[in-house]
């Protein structure tokens, strides 16, 4: 594979939602290994922008490519594909509430890969460690975790079938100071686990700062600042400036 | 634009008219395709065998009391009506004919079909419009595996498979309805209302009603997965879906059964 190719990139996609654009033409890639974090006010297109790396959702132009191939206008096969290559951890960590912890982790083990229920359930009590949850914890189910606990059963089943890439959908949002630090610690330890490359969107400094390797800034369906971690409090970018400071005034109000 | 809005308002019932007969005809053709691609998972496999076993539980099994009451009810009230009506001209003797022949034909799985639109319809489009609400949908995609094959398709199979025997269960214990008021109130002799009711029956009754209830339990599954499916706008739009998965079930229920039977009656 070429090393120069990136992991994963958005060339030119736009998106509108009833006429309204969304996603302005973006452009932005992420190399292989690496963690990319996208930053941006609600309503600036951080959750379209990795619906549609993840497949999840079309674009109205522009290309989504995957190692080189674009997903854009792609079918099923090539989708289930991605599916296979992928782990994400959704916003409200998207538990299926009928299923007990241990069956919403092997879930992808048992549905598509064909793994025993009994290897299955070793397996996801495996990962269960890995995101530091007590054996105990397997047959609960998700009503009766609490938010931190269901955002650590999330990552364990985006990790358990061992991805190429990593997407985390706000993973710190509801979550205390202290649980999100130790979400945040847990992406860290299973991002450089596998050796995966990960995207994430948040509204959490905190926590952009402590995944990333970059981080990006959307605004407007663009990026507007790209850089490491360490330059987010010296950039003169006025976006950056403002979403860094927290200001409510600044070109980031007048614009939306 | 300027053109559309020129448009004299006295056109304006004809443009809601054009609007509301496309807007129809896209909603036919979504719930046309989305029932075509749960067919085809139905009928292909992968198939998850654990989730059609859940379900023919939840659709089918837990279905029985209510239809079961529904049934004695009518039975014993169709009973009734029948035997009042019929003494207008001398023809009570008719009674444990018609009430067969109307339960097994018409509102075994007429009745039948209308509790499950009430009790699962509604669950299945509150269930999915839920997890539609929560991402677990697409969690389930992502997760390579396909939500129709493991939400839609179990669903459709269970409620097809599971209003015949429910119907069945309707027709036996509808006409034990009729039985009970025929015997206890209306004088009627045990033995011979049974014998007058299996000599009438014919094969052809209960399975044009077996065939019936099949289809309407695919309606009712249809419209519960579509609209659960489909729900936008968290908890209200569930709320939407779910009263939009019953009425439709009860209106497609009447058309379809309006429809089966002129059929059968060519037939």
């Amino acid at each position: 594979m070429n090393q120069d190719l990136p992991k994963l990139a958005w060339k030119g996609v736009s998106k509108r939602f009833d006429g309204a654009p969304v996603l302005d033409g973006l452009n932005l890639d992420v190399a292989a290994g690496r963690s990319l974090v996208i930053i941006g006010g609600s309503g600036q297109g951080k959750s379209v922008t990795i619906k549609v790396a993840m497949g999840l959702m079309g674009v109205d132009a522009g290309e989504v490519l995957v190692d080189g191939q674009n997903l854009v206008g792609q079918g099923g096969a090539s989708l289930r594909g991605l599916f296979s290559r992928i782990g994400v951890l959704f916003q409200g960590a998207a538990l299926f509430d009928s299923l007990s912890v241990w069956e919403n982790i092997a879930f992808r083990l048992i549905n598509a890969d064909g793994v025993p229920r009994q290897a299955a359930r070793a397996r996801a009590i495996e990962a269960l460690g890995r995101v530091r949850l007590a054996p105990s914890v397997a047959d609960l189910f998700p009503s009766e975790l609490s938010g931190g606990m269901q955002k650590r059963v999330g990552l364990a089943r985006a990790v358990i079938a061992d991805p190429e890439m990593l997407f985390f959908d706000e993973p710190t949002t509801g979550l205390d100071p202290i649980t999100a630090a130790a979400i945040n610690e847990l992406i860290v330890d299973q991002v450089k686990r596998l050796g995966c490359t990960a995207v994430s969107i948040t509204h959490d400094l905190a926590s952009a700062r402590t995944i990333g390797d970059e981080i990006a800034m959307l605004h407007g369906g663009k990026i507007v600042w790209r850089g490491p971690p360490a330059d987010l409090d010296s950039a003169d970018n006025p976006y950056v400036r403002q979403f860094v400071e927290g200001r409510p005034d600044g070109p980031m109000n007048t614009a939306v | 634009m300027a053109s559309i809005a020129a448009v004299p308002t006295v056109l304006n019932p004809i443009r809601s008219l054009g609007r509301s007969t496309l807007a129809a005809l896209r909603l036919i053709g979504a719930v046309g395709v989305f029932a075509l691609r749960g067919v085809a998972a139905m009928l292909t496999p992968p198939w998850f065998a654990g989730q059609l076993l859940r379900q023919l539980a939840a659709i089918g099994f837990f279905s029985l009391p209510v239809v079961g009451l529904t049934a004695i009810f009518t039975g014993a009230a169709l009973g009734l009506n029948i035997y009042t009506g019929g003494g207008r001209f001398n023809a009570e003797q008719v009674m444990p004919q018609i009430v067969a022949l109307g339960i097994t034909r018409e509102l075994g799985p007429v009745l039948a079909a209308l509790m499950l639109a009430g009790r699962v319809s509604a669950a299945i489009a509150a269930e999915i419009g839920a997890m539609r609400a929560t991402e677990q949908i697409d969690a389930m995609r992502t997760l390579s595996t396909d939500p129709f094959r493991y939400l839609v398709a179990p669903r459709l199979a269970a409620a097809v498979m599971a209003l015949p025997l429910l119907t069945v269960v309707a027709d036996l214990i509808g006409v034990a309805g009729g039985w009970l008021i025929a015997v206890r109130i209306l004088g009627f002799n045990p033995t011979v209302y049974i014998r007058n009711t299996a000599a009438f029956l014919q094969p052809s009754d209960v399975i044009s009603g077996l065939i019936k209830a099949s289809v309407f339990g695919f309606i009712v599954a249809l419209m519960g997965c579509y609209h659960g499916y489909t729900a936008k706008g968290g908890a209200r739009g569930v709320g939407r879906a779910t009263t939009h998965a019953v009425v439709s079930s009860a209106i497609l229920i009447f058309a379809s059964d309006y429809l089966l039977t002129t059929v059968f009656a060519g037939a």
